[in-house]
């Protein structure tokens, strides 16, 4: 993994020289090394996220999924390597990404409105002091509307359900009008009606050419959900299109002995209409 | 230090904070404070220690009342004006769960103050103020250095930061004591606050530090409500956050250093925090929060120091703060939707409900199987529920009061037990009771696969809160428009 690769080998998994951030990319990730106090929690990540697919960050826990995406968006600082958004650093780039943090991030009982938090979508794009205008809050309101959550514009966030909250987080990316997104467990103890907006909102997406990328827990719906998967488990064990990464052999790999019998149950479910 | 030059430079002029003054509080006064000629007797105590509680006579109460005297003016004024913006800044600091950060920081503004006097031997009191904040400022500073140690986490750092800058101040402020050159007597004010030592100088700085705190949060509103609600959204969209955090406390530092003398360093945390908590209670709107946190704050500051204006050795800082408290107090019992009171109102009438309804769903059980005007005995209703004999009773009085069951029980069998039926009335609503309860059920079986052994007890729970739009909607999904579905289990008699 750390020796040099020389140019003529034909490496496993195509890596970037450091010059190497394609334009193209919506994000392009390379060499990164992530450290909490000198106990590294991701090693060596090298990936190019494909233009306009829904990409899955799959992995057990501990295994640096959210540390990934907080990497990515400078909340935690590398050790070494560098994050590209089109090429370019992310501080050039802010306003063509967009965030959804995990749901418990946050104290709920603020006092805000559900349209109050999606115009915080729009702050990125108004300059220091001034308030939002009207435009603002009428895109934030479409933007609600997406997701099915028009009626609870008003509506204080405490009194929000769970899967209404996170569709709330998800109105206030979609406010961003961002080209790639990063969700950080989206789909986490949300409800059925959520969870098939939230799948329909990322299609949306994706229609639109836009990507994104999702910290996912459960074995079972990646495939069904993603286009292109990332196994992480500290270091990328196998990143590419669904059908070729999504194997027992590499599942194994990423979750060694954590894989319970439960999961690989599962997995033998959701595998068993199509060997 | 911009409060030291602020009496100075002709924007904010001594005169134009009087009037900002005024104005903030809403009290007529048909002219600014003028000379002290209609000031017979100031109305300050001769030392802090000084505990002996004199009662106001009449002329006094009215004359306190009513703002005659000059120096009650002043310090009623100025407790005011700072009430409201500590309200207003200290709401953000709430937000943000900074209130020990403010605590910490207020005790880090002593050895400022001792500083200055010490190496200069100045009582004048910009300086002494400018002292305060750098010290404060250093405080802030080392509590967010302190955080990014590994090992140490938030509390020890404000714990850390506040009792070394305590100390340090309290070693510095033993040696001012030493010298006895005899200024130094109102050094101790700034630890325990004396509001009645307010001048017009201090009202004028209060002043435009009240405007200077409230513009900064109405300037910055959309900046701090952002980071306090999701700093990690904030930073991942590019504002920086630790820069909006440190605006924040240079605000809190702000309103501190001027509030030293009139409440002590030791309480102002008080002063920054309970009106903020005391208006969350009221309102889920952050804006009119802010507003009445102001309200709460200038109410109390106001109230306080009439009151230790009235029994002057009370000391101000304390009163103010007690006044804070109560409010507070009021708050948190009497506020319509977060109120103890109002929380304690629904659970009792939501308990209500639902031990009206079992009740009626066992009668309509009973007739279910016994037909209709079957009644069932006492007896058998106290072992259905965990209901005491005093709880049914009380129960079933309110069932005759509604007119659900009859007025008075029956007596019948062997034992003239007490046995309970229903009315026509009483059937009605028992058999809509039961229907819903059914219909959970099955909503439960079939389209939450839960194993229909447990599905009572979760149909128990879950059924009174049902809404007429879930049950038509429930209708329709299970197709069961006017009878009552069978129950699904096997003892479907049960209670």
């Amino acid at each position: 993994m750390n020796e040099p690769a020389p140019a003529q080998s034909a490496p496993a998994r195509p890596r970037p020289t450091y010059a190497d951030h394609p334009d193209h990319a919506p994000v392009s990730i390379h060499d990164m090394t992530v450290a909490y106090h000198r106990r590294p929690v991701l090693w060596d990540i090298d990936y190019v996220a494909p233009e306009g697919r829904l990409i899955g960050i799959v992995g057990p826990n501990g295994a640096g999924k959210s540390t990934l995406i907080r990497a990515c968006l400078g909340l935690v600082p590398l050790a070494s390597g560098s994050v590209r958004f089109y090429g370019r650093p992310y501080r050039r780039q802010r306003r063509a990404v967009g965030y959804v943090p995990q749901r418990e991030s946050v104290d709920w009982d603020f006092p805000a409105t559900a349209l109050d938090v999606v115009t915080m979508g729009r702050y990125g794009r108004l300059p220091w002091c001034l308030p939002p205008r009207r435009r603002d809050r009428e895109f934030a309101r479409h933007c609600l509307d997406q997701l099915g959550m028009a009626d609870f514009a008003q509506r204080q966030i405490s009194r929000l359900s769970g899967g209404q909250q996170q569709r709330v987080f998800l109105a206030r990316a979609l406010a961003q009008e961002a080209r790639v997104y990063f969700m950080d467990e989206p789909f986490a103890g949300v409800d059925a009606a959520t969870e098939s907006a939230i799948i329909e909102l990322l299609r949306a997406l994706r229609a639109q050419g836009r990507t994104a990328l999702i910290v996912h827990h459960d074995l079972q719906s990646a495939p069904e959900y993603f286009d292109e998967i990332m196994l992480l488990n500290l270091r990328i064990i196998a990143a590419g299109p669904t059908r070729e990464v999504f194997t027992p052999v590499n599942l194994q790999k990423t979750y060694g002995g954590r894989l319970t019998i439960l999961e690989q149950a599962a997995e033998a479910v959701a595998r068993g209409g199509s060997p | 230090m911009t409060t030291g030059t602020a009496s100075r430079s002709p924007i904010f002029s001594a005169s134009f904070g009087r009037r900002f003054a005024a104005v903030a509080v809403a009290i007529a006064l048909a002219a600014g404070p003028s000379a002290a000629a209609d000031a017979p007797r100031p109305l300050a105590p001769r030392s802090i220690m000084d505990t002996s509680v004199t009662w106001p006579s009449a002329a006094e109460l009215i004359r306190g009342l009513t703002l005659r005297d000059y120096n009650t003016r002043v310090v009623v004024l100025g407790t005011t004006v700072l009430g409201a913006a500590a309200g207003v800044v200290g709401t953000f600091a709430y937000l943000r769960r900074r209130a020990l950060v403010g605590d910490a920081l207020a005790h880090a503004t002593l050895p400022g103050v001792a500083a200055v006097f010490l190496i200069w031997g100045t009582r004048n009191l910009p300086a002494l103020l400018a002292g305060a904040a750098l010290t404060g400022v250093l405080g802030v500073l080392a509590m967010v250095a302190l955080r990014h140690v590994p090992r140490i986490k938030e509390d020890a750092a404000i714990g850390i930061v506040l009792s070394v800058f305590f100390g340090a101040g309290m070693a510095l402020f033993s040696i001012v004591q030493q010298q006895r050159t005899g200024r130094e007597a109102g050094l101790a004010n700034f630890i325990y606050g004396k509001a009645a030592a307010l001048v017009q100088q201090d009202l004028s700085l209060i002043s435009a530090a009240a405007l200077l705190g409230i513009a900064g949060i109405a300037l910055f509103y959309k900046e701090f409500r952002l980071v306090c609600f999701d700093p990690q959204f904030a930073a991942a969209a590019g504002w920086p956050v630790p820069a909006i955090d440190l605006l924040l406390m240079a605000l809190v530092v702000l309103i501190t250093v001027v509030a030293l003398q009139a409440v002590g360093l030791i309480l102002i945390v008080a002063l920054l925090i309970i009106p903020a908590a005391a208006a969350r209670f009221w309102t889920d709107r952050l804006a009119v929060m802010l507003a009445l946190a102001g309200l709460f704050g200038a109410l109390a500051g106001w109230t306080g120091a009439t009151i230790s204006a009235l029994a002057p050795r009370l000391p101000t800082g304390a009163v103010i703060v007690l006044c804070a408290g109560i409010l507070f107090g009021l708050s948190l019992l009497g506020a319509p939707q977060r109120g103890v009171v109002a929380a304690l109102l629904r659970r009792v009438s939501l308990r209500r409900r639902v031990a009206l309804q079992h009740l009626l769903r066992a009668l309509a059980e009973q007739e279910e199987r016994a037909g209709d005007g079957a009644a069932l005995p006492w007896t058998d209703l106290l072992r259905a529920r965990a209901w005491s004999a005093a709880a049914l009773r009380r129960l079933l009085r309110r069932a005759q009061r509604a007119g659900l069951v009859p007025p008075r029980l029956a007596r019948e069998g062997a034992g003239q037990i007490g046995v309970v039926r229903l009315t026509a009335a009483g059937r009605v609503q028992a058999r809509r009771v039961l229907r819903n309860h059914r219909l959970w059920e099955l909503f439960l079986i079939r389209q939450a696969h839960i194993a229909p052994s447990h599905v009572h007890r979760d149909a128990d729970e879950i059924e009174h809160v049902l809404s007429p739009a879930i049950i038509a909607e429930l209708e329709r999904a299970l197709a069961a428009r006017d009878a009552i579905p069978r129950s699904p289990h096997a003892n479907g008699a049960a209670p």
